[in-house]
């Protein structure tokens, strides 16, 4: 039972980095386009957001995964199931992600970028050198409230019957009728988060150096 | 020779006249104080110099070289490239209000990283020369501290290094010590007046007229977006003629 839940753990953690990898550059770019003046940057972004972060994720994931069959008639193979849960994963995300950036952002006093604009930094330059950092540091609360949902909407992905831990222990569980598959994958879901969790606070601290 | 050439310099913000035609010129070693109500237009035009802001109408020249030049056919100021004004902007430094250091630099990665990452100039002698100033404004010892670690006057002594480091032609302060608690006050003070007996070309917006009255060459007064009354520091601060100019002083007196 513990070598099953654990290889659905690895497709768990795999999910899960996936979609941090996707949905922290993707985030970024989005809320770039929400900030924009350009009411073709920042309309449809804005919408895009509002629907991500309005309807349930199970749907989403429902929606990303059978569209291509019941839309375009596109046979769906078994692999696509773990592709459309990363696509769905990342795009929810990065629409959350997006928020917490923008408000980071936006948070940052303008003086920040008049100071640098003086001393010729490029556009680019401010960005990556002056504003980033800053910003990194003073989002990492809220991404890491994020980051820890994340673990435990990893679950989430059993709506396609993609082979993670929760898949995994719900069909061990009513196989052998006991509960002890469903109570060791909490344990495990709780351990992952642990270490997340101590994890994002060794970045918060590594990044206390300045106030 | 003019550092600094501001020719018929007009600006608004929406339908708010701001600035109303404002010429001036100021010559290499000289030290201005530009004083005046809060409202006036005097941040505006820091800003304008130091392309913060875009003027209107009007020009702007550093030693003869045009950040913008006005075009009488378009009725609108027209600004040089990107690449020109990235090179006009080593000619000035300004101070601000609130300092606006960077805060996750360290003291002399603030004052060094714009000459060597920007400016490209030898990462080496740019750090020789940031030390030889913190050892003038007696920060020597603070080279690795960061910002919040500082009192606001060593904030503002060490943004005052960074307008310093590229050696530009001019260095404006916008009232470099109007964030400080009074009793900081002096030692901002003291290294501008220090600046001014190397004859730095500067120009100052202070409400310290006393400051003015002692360190300027000239000082200017302000009010709704117009020079109304320039001079010597003592004609225009004791013997001010302009009715506004001598309500201001009289208001401050109280
Ligand atoms: N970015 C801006 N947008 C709109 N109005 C502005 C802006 N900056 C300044 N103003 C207005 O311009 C006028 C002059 O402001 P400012 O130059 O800051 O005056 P001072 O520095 O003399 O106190 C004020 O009425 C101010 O409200
Ligand atoms: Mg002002």
């Amino acid at each position: 039972m513990l070598l099953d839940l654990l290889s659905g753990l690895v497709t768990s953690i795999a999910i899960f980095l996936l979609t941090l990898v996707f949905a922290l550059p993707l985030g970024l770019v989005i809320s770039l386009g929400r900030m924009s003046k350009r009411g073709f940057l920042n309309i449809p972004t804005k919408i895009f957001i509002s629907i991500m972060r309005g309807t349930p994720l199970m749907l989403q994931i429902m929606v990303v995964y059978f569209g291509p069959y019941y839309i375009f008639k596109i046979p769906l193979s078994s692999n696509y199931r773990f592709i459309a849960v990363i696509i769905a994963f990342s795009i929810n995300y990065a629409a959350y992600f997006a928020e917490i950036y923008r408000a980071g952002i936006e948070s940052i006093p303008i003086g920040q970028y008049e100071a640098a604009h003086v001393l010729g930094y490029t556009k680019c330059q401010t960005f990556f050198k002056i504003i980033m950092p800053q910003v990194i540091k003073r989002i990492i609360p809220p991404v890491t409230n994020e980051v820890i949902t994340l673990v435990k909407d990893t679950s989430l992905s059993s709506t396609i019957s993609v082979l993670e831990m929760f898949t995994i222990a719900r069909q061990l569980s009513s196989a052998q009728t006991s509960m002890m598959p469903l109570i060791a994958a909490g344990i495990f879901y709780y351990v992952f988060n642990f270490i997340v969790a101590y994890l994002m606070e060794q970045l918060e601290k590594a990044l206390n150096y300045y106030r | 020779m003019n550092v600094l050439t501001i020719e018929h310099l007009s600006k608004s913000f929406g339908s708010l006249s701001v600035l109303k035609d404002i010429s001036l010129k100021v010559s290499k070693g000289e030290i201005v104080a530009v004083i005046g109500p809060s409202g006036s237009g005097k941040s505006t035009l820091l800003r304008c110099a130091t392309m913060l802001e875009t003027m209107d109408t009007g020009s702007l020249s550093y030693c003869g070289e045009y950040v913008c030049q006005h075009d009488a056919s378009l009725n609108k100021s027209v600004y040089a490239s990107q690449q020109k004004l990235r090179d006009l902007r080593r000619m000035f430094g300004l101070v601000f209000q609130n300092f606006n250091l960077f805060p996750h630099y360290t003291v002399l990665k603030n004052i060094t990283d714009a000459p060597i990452c920007v400016q490209k100039r030898d990462k080496q002698a740019v750090i020789e020369e940031a030390r030889n100033l913190l050892r003038e404004i007696g920060l020597a010892d603070k080279e690795n501290a960061y910002p919040y670690q500082l009192s606001g006057g060593q904030q503002q002594r060490v943004s005052i290094a960074r307008a310093l480091i590229n050696k530009p032609e001019m260095v404006f302060f916008d009232e470099p010590t109007s964030a400080l608690d009074p009793e900081l006050t002096n030692e901002i003070l003291k290294t501008i007046r220090k600046l001014a007996s190397l004859r730095i070309t500067m120009m100052i917006v202070t409400h310290e007229i006393e400051f003015a009255r002692n360190v300027a060459d000239r000082v200017i007064f302000m009010a709704g977006g117009v020079i109304v009354e320039e001079g010597k520091p003592d004609d225009v601060i004791l013997h001010p003629q302009n009715p506004r100019t001598q309500t201001f002083l009289a208001n401050l007196k109280k």
